[in-house]
């Protein structure tokens, strides 16, 4: 009903204002981002699967180069246990050099604006939350960073969106044959992601960017006396190769505080529709990857559905309700044509705002172009929903790891219904299947309502540091979880988040919702690879039909939306009738 | 363990060689090339240089006022408002910019006013307002600088940013740029 009103709404001031070239805006950077996202699955498809690609000449001695300096054999085949190992390891490594770094930027180079190191605690979050490819941030940019740090973070965003590709890669090596004890390489698929998907996409995006306006300079504040005399600094950068990978790989860690929606950081509607496109590509791409390297494209297209349908259940809305604006400031009279304007921008406008934080969200990229804590309470709460779901679409990587869950799910509970054994693939799903596919379902809202329950729990740690009061301050809460589980990184930034309390609870909150769904489906793959396998026949269920597409839409909705729900009605469900 | 440490060390050591060294320096290099040579694109006027995407702060009344800022448009920080929809407090704030709108330009109705007008941008910088922003402060501006309305709807007409390849995007105006055509065309 909600939906049928925005739209008769939205039709009748159509026909008054020119606002289709918002809305032209928001098809064209979806339909750009489909029609590249399948040409680039299919390169990605064949990166992986070693066969010959274009940047093969470039690449293929590089590489050699960095596996004879790492005494690493790419030809060592691992089991998904070594793969995981491989995986911690390096983590490790990297969290360990992140915080020795971002602790001294203070007494190191490259820190022309003075920059004082982080505190322990701030450090601890930052360096996780670059780590999980999440890029919650609990500092500004211009302040809390030098540049030598702000390298070193857009060091962890290649890597880590390299890490959640790697690991689904060996999900795609679990399915392609008919049995398999080995399942590739784990570092050949982390060098691979990096210098073949990752680095290419990230150099042509940087390079649109500086010629629209984004700087890339070493040079520090500058001090300027505006038109009307006052006397202002203007923070700058090497913005443009960090807001690149950022996008690209679904991080999502802003250069500047107010991140895309800072003028330097997202100067122009072109630059607007180029990150868009460019945070949308390699999750869109892998899907069909997925399809290329099994050989099953049918499946990708039923996976694609699914997830598209999500996408736009909460997209359309979304954006419907920030172009018609705050009815609260419409009801003093003013011209709200513009829609909810507060916390954007008007060179990218309602609409682009509205959607590109649904994708954001769904794909838990986190960047924003537009603050969120603004939007209205339903769009607030379809944010909320895409991050609970994380799988429409869904991170680099990892978007097809959580989906895979619910595909895992849907088979069993399908398999039960119909009375015939679940299968996937070929491949039989039993109870030591399940046992982990359970447990990487729930504890997603598991850590979610229990971190919220225990920050609402002590006010002085929680409700003190909301900054709007009643049900919203609330959402602010919810949504700092919502984000930290999802790996997402955007927030509702009121939140005063800089706390002892935040940094510490919120980091434990990413490391335990970034590895556990990573070796959770990576070992349900590893153990069914192992399985015998079933030819398909008259009692196979089959996985690549639009039957089963709903079946795990419809798992979805119970698993994440209704263990929210009662949450959800606490917040924003709450501010939206408070406001009627 | 042990050797995954020791491929682990090398291997970041190699990527961090091409990723936070090389690709960089490739982005550096071209952004010379580019307008602003990669320290931000600025404009120049009378001795003054400023940064063309930076938003400024404008709230004399011979100027086109730019939006609420949160940050009052000083770009060593960037923020919004973050407040929420239905907060009173922040409801009561946009109501106080609507009543100082209406008492600076007695001629027009609230109805005219614009929602990017009286609400803060995401960044605090914001460098555009849309066309009515404009329009509706006409009345000030022509009163105060004894310019003909007219001459000034010409004026915000050429400084219209169309839609992105005229499909693409809403319209906006840089609030900086309008100014700056202002001043040139009376200095009072």
């Amino acid at each position: 009903m909600l939906v049928v009103g925005l739209m008769s709404d939205f039709i009748q001031r159509e026909s008054t204002n020119h606002m289709n070239t918002e809305i032209f805006g928001i098809g064209g950077m979806f339909a750009a981002s489909v029609l590249l996202a399948m040409p680039l699955g299919r390169y990605i498809s064949n990166v992986y699967s070693g066969e010959r690609t274009l940047l093969d000449p470039l690449f293929n001695p590089l590489e050699r180069i960095f596996y004879t300096i790492s005494r690493i054999d790419p030809h060592i085949e691992m089991g998904w246990k070594q793969h995981m190992q491989a995986m911690l390891v390096i983590n490790l490594l990297w969290f360990l050099m992140s915080m020795l770094i971002l602790m001294t930027q203070g007494a190191l180079p490259l820190n022309p604006d003075g920059n004082p190191s982080m505190s322990a605690d701030l450090a601890f979050n930052t360096s996780v939350s670059f780590l999980v490819n999440c890029d919650l941030q609990h500092y500004a940019g211009e302040s809390g960073v030098s540049y030598l740090s702000q390298f070193w973070l857009m060091f962890l965003q290649f890597v880590s969106a390299a890490t959640g590709m790697a690991a689904v890669v060996v999900l795609f090596r679990a399915f392609r044959d008919k049995t398999a004890q080995t399942l590739g390489n784990f570092y050949v698929y982390l060098v691979k992601s990096c210098t073949r998907i990752l680095l290419p996409l990230s150099l042509i995006l940087a390079l649109v960017l500086v010629f629209e306006g984004t700087p890339m300079t070493f040079a520090g504040k500058d001090t300027i006396t505006t038109l009307q005399g006052d006397t202002v600094e203007v923070s700058r950068g090497p913005a443009a190769a960090f807001v690149a990978i950022k996008h690209v790989g679904t991080n999502g860690g802003g250069f500047f505080g107010a991140n895309s929606a800072h003028p330097l950081e997202n100067p122009s509607y072109l630059s607007n529709m180029v990150e868009m496109v460019g945070q949308m590509i390699i999750p869109l791409a892998m899907i069909f990857a997925f399809g290329h390297f099994i050989r099953r494209r049918k499946l990708s297209w039923v996976i694609f559905g699914v997830m598209t349908l999500g996408f736009m259940v909460l997209t359309i809305p979304n954006v419907l309700m920030e172009m018609r604006g705050n009815p609260a400031i419409a009801q003093m009279g003013v011209d709200s044509a513009l829609g909810a304007m507060e916390g954007k921008e008007v060179r990218i406008g309602a609409a682009a705002s509205g959607f590109w934080s649904i994708v954001t969200t769904a794909i838990s990229t986190g960047s924003v172009n537009a603050m969120h804590d603004s939007s209205m309470p339903l769009s607030g709460m379809n944010q909320l929903l895409a991050m609970m779901v994380n799988a429409f679409y869904g991170g680099c990587g990892v978007g097809l790891l959580n989906f895979f869950i619910y595909i895992i799910l849907a088979v069993f509970i399908s398999g039960l219904m119909v009375g015939r054994t679940p299968e996937f693939l070929g491949k039989k799903v039993e109870a030591q299947e399940m046992k982990i596919a359970m447990f990487v379902a729930l504890l997603h809202p598991f850590l979610i309502l229990v971190a919220t329950g225990l920050a609402t729990a002590f006010p002085a740690q929680g409700a003190s540091t909301v900054s709007n009061p009643g049900f919203h301050g609330f959402s602010e809460i919810l949504y700092e979880y919502t984000s930290s589980a999802a790996n997402n990184g955007s927030g509702f930034e009121g939140l005063g988040d800089n706390t002892l309390w935040w940094n510490i609870t919120t980091g434990i909150v990413l490391i335990l919702s970034r590895f556990l769904p990573i070796i959770g489906p990576v070992a349900i793959a590893g153990l069914m690879a192992q399985k015998k396998y079933i030819p398909e026949g008259e009692g196979t269920l089959k996985t690549d039909t639009g039957t089963f597409g709903m079946m795990i839409f419809t798992v979805i909705v119970i698993i994440a939306a209704l263990s929210f729900f009662p949450a959800l009605a606490l917040g924003p469900i709450a501010e939206y009738f408070s406001m009627i | 363990m042990k050797t995954h440490f020791l491929h682990a060390i090398m291997l970041t050591l190699s990527l961090f060689l091409l990723l936070t060294v090389i690709y960089p320096a490739m982005v550096w290099a071209v952004a010379k090339l580019a307008p602003g040579k990669g320290d931000g694109q600025t404009l120049h006027h009378a001795g003054h240089t400023f940064y063309r995407h930076i938003g400024q702060s404008f709230t004399q009344d011979r100027y086109f006022w730019s939006r609420p800022s949160a940050v009052d448009y000083n770009a060593a920080g960037s923020a919004g408002s973050n407040k929420g929809p239905s907060n009173e407090a922040y409801l009561a704030d946009v109501h106080t910019r609507i009543d100082m709108l209406l008492a600076k330009h007695p001629g027009i109705s609230i109805a005219q006013i614009p929602m990017d007008l009286v609400t803060a941008s995401g960044s605090g910088l914001d460098p555009d307002f849309s066309v009515r922003a404009a329009k509706v402060q006409v009345e000030r501006i022509a009163r105060i600088r004894g310019i003909p309305e007219d001459k000034l709807i010409a004026l915000i007409n050429t400084h219209t940013t169309h839609p992105l390849w005229n499909m693409f995007g809403p319209k906006k105006i840089n609030v900086l740029e309008l100014n700056l055509a202002l001043d040139s065309v009376s200095a009072r």
